[in-house]
């Protein structure tokens, strides 16, 4: 057997080792041999051992077969073995070991030990680990000790006394008289743990707290005789004595201010005086006067005070140390609800911030600067966020591209501003910001009406320069589409003239479809737009029609669908062309998501062409993955009967049809469809729609056989772009005869019907009598809710396996409503 | 309070741990890791305060060793920032030769200052007092 090694030497060889496997190896010859020690018994070499197997479990090795010896090792008389002993159980024991409970004995013996140090030791082990029981029976002998003992042990008693609180809160009274008097200590380690005492016990019991408010002259007395005093060797940190003690009483100080008027009276004067007398050069002072700052804004102070209290931060805004200025934008984003005006006063200096090198500062002066916008200051501030937003660190982005987009939209001066700026966020970072941007964006130039012009002819600008960012791409396909005239015709007040002729629009289109840069909805934007041009340009209609024609045959489906539907347009109903392709008009913008929301009375008639979805009556295209509100009609073949002038209310039942599509959320009962009958046992499910996009399903199986089935159990399986969670379900076993029912209720998540844009679904105009109608499709596309189920189960001895696809869904609650079957 | 106490190398390997709040051995490591990458990814631009899940991070570069300490939202991070630097000037002043291969005096010099995750002195004499009160034990 190998001789065993100190720990020094342990560590060295450890460190040496050069792999994971050399480490191991080493470990495990350790381990080895601190087993062997320990079996055999008593020699002077146990403690070393212990030591080292301390080590071996830092690293993260299981050291579970010490416990017992650290037992051993406490009770042993010998002062170094119990510390090891000690340090062991602090460290390799928790309650819920039994180990534990046999230190318990040692711990009280030594609490009365003669020494100081073993007393001390005691006490260190029981404030670390000591369980309900061990404090239990141990706190009357630290209530004395908290009493009657020199300083050392004093203040350890009251840091034991502390987590013996926590452990067991109904001990907290016994505690309550002593920690009074121990606020008149001297010693500053005593006067530490009192003050954590206090603060703990004013914590669990608000009685208490009210006792200790009337502890607030003496506390004020502590804090002053700690901030006037002279220099003194023993606590002094960088010239401020014992900044730790001043923090405690500080923090102690917020408690028991907090909601009280007396309380914080008595404190007002203080705070002013170390708010004043502090110096703040090192970071020793700044604690302090951090923690005054915070304690001033938590109580109920005087408002100088608290204008003093933010002035301070703004001092640390401009201090060189970085931590600190971090720390006090922490703060000032605490108060800027409470004190805004006064956080208004530093907006200069946080505005700096942004430009630091840190990024954690950089997130503080964001989150601050979008917090201090108001209507007074909003296009200075805006400046600075958007010069912010080309230079920023690319986690932030996403933050300040919705931080200004918010801010833009309460308090913008001008709808021309406000579209100049979302201009600009979307050429700088229109990767980041967020989908519902694009529908936001056109909804509001479609309100700005008398800024058509001018729009479309910047967007056309940004849309020649670069197409490489979708969200701009897009929007200004869509404008260009609408409001192409306006851009044919040169001229715009507020911004210069230039010519644009026909071929150079077509031209820009074109180069966005035949990208590679274009994402699939982009493309369908330009074509649609192309489309729309069809209309509003006189000369190149033909080109027009070749562009469409061409996408007939693409490989994309969508762009295929719409091209052939675009050519049916044409051909076919040609006459229809203008009225279908007009202009659209002003959207409103807050009922989400008009496909699901919208009730029938909601939808107004701003003039004659009624904007409704219609559907066509048209297209063999190949069934797709993507789910057509076309199939989900029922996918109408009837011929196209032309009309004279669109009526405004919809009569017909299609149209009733769509408008259950669209609205129909008044509660009905949850029907129950039963999806599976075989062999007796039959399956029904049961639709709840939580939100928008989570469904929750209940899948109930019943049997009507003459016996029990048993070992049911039920495997679902659903579309990739679904999430599904799966609850347990309340049996294995169902009862024959149809006696009873096992339930399983199933969560999904199908995050792609979120509520779609509504201008695409209003696309075209609507034409009465609803049979002949034009529907377009959808830009995002729509996953269908389906899922597979397998059900397997033993019934006589047999086992059966079946599965069954689920594609539609009880109507009510879930979209697509209405199903094909 | 303070939640934890780590002492990592550059390399990041472990060189002291200390928790004052339960943490099961499987999840130490993967903790340890994780809070050191952390902390040693920062620039030196970059300010000593982290945020980590719910809590705070405050860390500390002293030549080749990283102190990291975890603590909970309510606490002074200045404060601990100054008490880390307390603590390694009181290794300082009784370690004459390479701290890590005496972890148990450093062990026992750590328990004389945190108790269960409150401060309980900083004064260096008075910490090192019953240390050298030891030694002087053992000797005789």
């Amino acid at each position: 057997m190998t001789p065993s090694v100190r720990l020094q030497e342990m560590i060295r060889v450890i460190r040496s080792a050069r792999t994971q496997g050399e480490e191991r190896g080493i470990i495990q010859r350790e381990c080895a041999d601190i087993r062997a020690q320990f079996r055999q018994g008593d020699n002077g070499e146990r403690s070393h051992s212990l030591a080292k197997l301390l080590y071996v479990h830092m690293l993260g090795y299981p050291a579970h077969f010490g416990q017992m010896e650290c037992v051993r090792l406490i009770a042993s008389p010998r002062y170094s073995e119990k510390r090891i002993g000690y340090l062991g159980a602090m460290m390799l024991l928790d309650e819920k070991q039994d180990a534990s409970l046999l230190i318990t004995n040692s711990i009280k013996n030594d609490l009365s030990h003669s020494s100081q140090y073993v007393q001390s030791l005691a006490l260190c082990t029981l404030a670390c680990m000591g369980s309900a029981e061990m404090c239990r029976d141990l706190a009357p002998e630290i209530e004395r000790l908290l009493r009657a003992s020199n300083s050392y042990i004093k203040k350890k008693a009251t840091l034991c006394a502390v987590h013996i609180i926590k452990k067991v809160p109904e001990l907290a009274e016994l505690f309550t008289p002593s920690a009074r008097t121990l606020l008149s200590e001297k010693n500053h380690g005593v006067l530490h743990g009192a003050v954590v005492l206090i603060t703990e016990l004013c914590k669990r019991n608000p009685d208490t707290l009210d006792q200790f408010r009337k502890a607030v002259p003496e506390l004020v007395q502590i804090m002053k005789g700690l901030v006037t005093s002279s220099y003194s060797p023993e606590h002094n940190v960088a010239g401020i004595s014992d900044p730790f003690l001043q923090v405690r009483i500080l923090r102690l100080l917020r408690i028991l201010g907090h909601n009280n008027d007396t309380a914080s009276d008595a404190m007002n004067d203080l705070l002013a005086q170390v708010a004043t007398n502090t110096d703040s050069s090192k970071t020793a002072g700044s604690a302090v006067l951090y923690e005054t700052v915070l304690t001033i804004m938590d109580i109920n102070s005087e408002s100088g005070l608290r204008v003093l209290a933010v002035n301070i931060l703004g001092r640390f805004l401009l201090n060189n140390d970085r931590n600190i200025r971090y720390i006090s934008m922490t703060s000032l984003q605490k108060i800027v609800q409470t004190d805004h005006n006064a956080v208004q006063r530093h907006r200069g200096t946080i505005v700096d911030c942004l430009k630091d090198q840190d990024t954690s500062v950089k997130r503080r002066a964001l989150e601050l600067s979008l917090a201090l916008v108001s209507a007074v200051n909003i296009r200075s501030m805006m400046k600075e966020l958007l010069i912010f937003l080309s230079f920023c660190p690319p986690e932030l982005r996403s933050q300040t591209a919705s931080g200004i987009f918010n801010a833009a939209e309460r308090y913008s001066p001008s709808k021309r501003w406000h579209i100049d700026t979302i201009l600009h966020v979307l050429t700088t970072a229109g990767g980041d910001v967020r989908d519902e941007t694009v529908p936001n964006l056109i909804q509001l130039i479609t309100t700005a009406s008398e800024l058509h012009c001018y729009t479309v002819h910047k967007l056309y600008r940004a849309l020649v320069k670069d197409i490489a960012q979708q969200s701009l791409v897009q929007v200004a396909c869509w404008c260009i589409g609408e409001y192409g005239d306006l851009l044919l015709k040169g001229e715009c007040e507020e911004i210069e003239p230039m010519q644009v002729t026909e071929d150079d629009v077509l031209d820009a289109l074109e180069t966005v479809l035949q990208s590679h840069m274009s994402s699939p909805a982009t493309r369908g934007f330009a074509l649609t737009a192309t489309m729309k041009l069809s209309t509003r340009i006189t000369d190149n209609v033909d080109r027009i029609r070749s562009i469409v024609s061409i996408y007939g045959s693409c490989i994309d489906l969508e762009l295929q669908q719409r091209a052939v539907e675009y050519n049916a347009l044409f051909k076919k109903y040609d006459h229809m062309r203008a009225a279908v392709l007009e202009r659209m008009p002003v959207m409103d913008k807050n009922l989400p998501g008009h496909t699901n929301g919208d009730t029938p009375g909601e939808i107004k008639e701003p003039d004659t062409s009624k904007p409704k979805p219609v559907e066509a009556g048209l297209l063999s295209e190949p069934a797709s993955q993507v789910c057509d509100l076309l199939d989900l009609l029922g996918g109408t073949d009837t011929p196209l009967q032309p009309s004279p002038a669109p009526t405004s209310t919809p009569t017909t039942t299609s149209s009733a049809d769509l408008l259950d599509l669209l609205g129909g959320l008044e509660p009905t009962p949850v029907p129950t469809v039963s999806v599976y009958e075989k062999n007796g046992l039959s399956l029904k499910i049961q639709c709840d729609k939580q939100t928008e996009t989570e469904v929750t399903v209940s899948l109930i199986a019943s049997n009507s056989t003459q016996n029990d089935i048993t070992n049911f159990t039920l495997q679902a399986a659903v579309p990739k772009s679904v999430q599904l969670q799966m609850k347990a379900p309340s049996g294995n076993v169902i009862p024959a005869h149809g006696l009873g029912q096992v339930t399983q209720t199933v969560l999904l998540n199908n995050p792609n019907k979120a509520s779609l844009p509504c201008f695409r679904f209003v696309q075209l105009s609507f034409l009465l009598n609803l049979s002949a109608l034009f529907m377009h499709k959808l830009d995002y596309t729509f996953i269908p809710l389906k899922m597979r189920i397998r059900v397997s189960y033993s019934n006589q001895g047999a086992m059966h396996q079946d599965t069954v696809l689920i594609d539609s869904f009880p109507s009510t609650a879930c979209q697509p409503s209405i199903s094909p079957l | 309070m303070i939640k934890f106490l780590l002492m990592v190398n550059k390399q990041g390997q472990t060189r002291l741990s200390k928790y004052y709040e339960q943490v099961e051995l499987g999840k130490r490591a993967a903790l340890e890791a994780d809070v050191v990458r952390g902390c040693l990814a920062r620039r030196k631009e970059e300010c000593s305060f982290v945020e980590y899940k719910d809590y705070k991070l405050v860390y500390r570069q002293y030549a080749a060793l990283f102190v990291v300490v975890g603590i909970t939202e309510n606490e002074n991070e200045l404060s601990i920032y100054e008490l880390v630097h307390n603590f390694v000037e009181v290794l300082d002043k009784y370690f004459s030769r390479v701290i890590m291969f005496n972890l148990d005096k450093v062990h026992i010099i750590l328990d004389e200052m945190i108790l269960n995750g409150h401060i309980v002195e900083t004064n260096k004499n008075r910490i090192l007092a019953p240390l050298l009160a030891l030694d002087k034990m053992a000797e005789s």
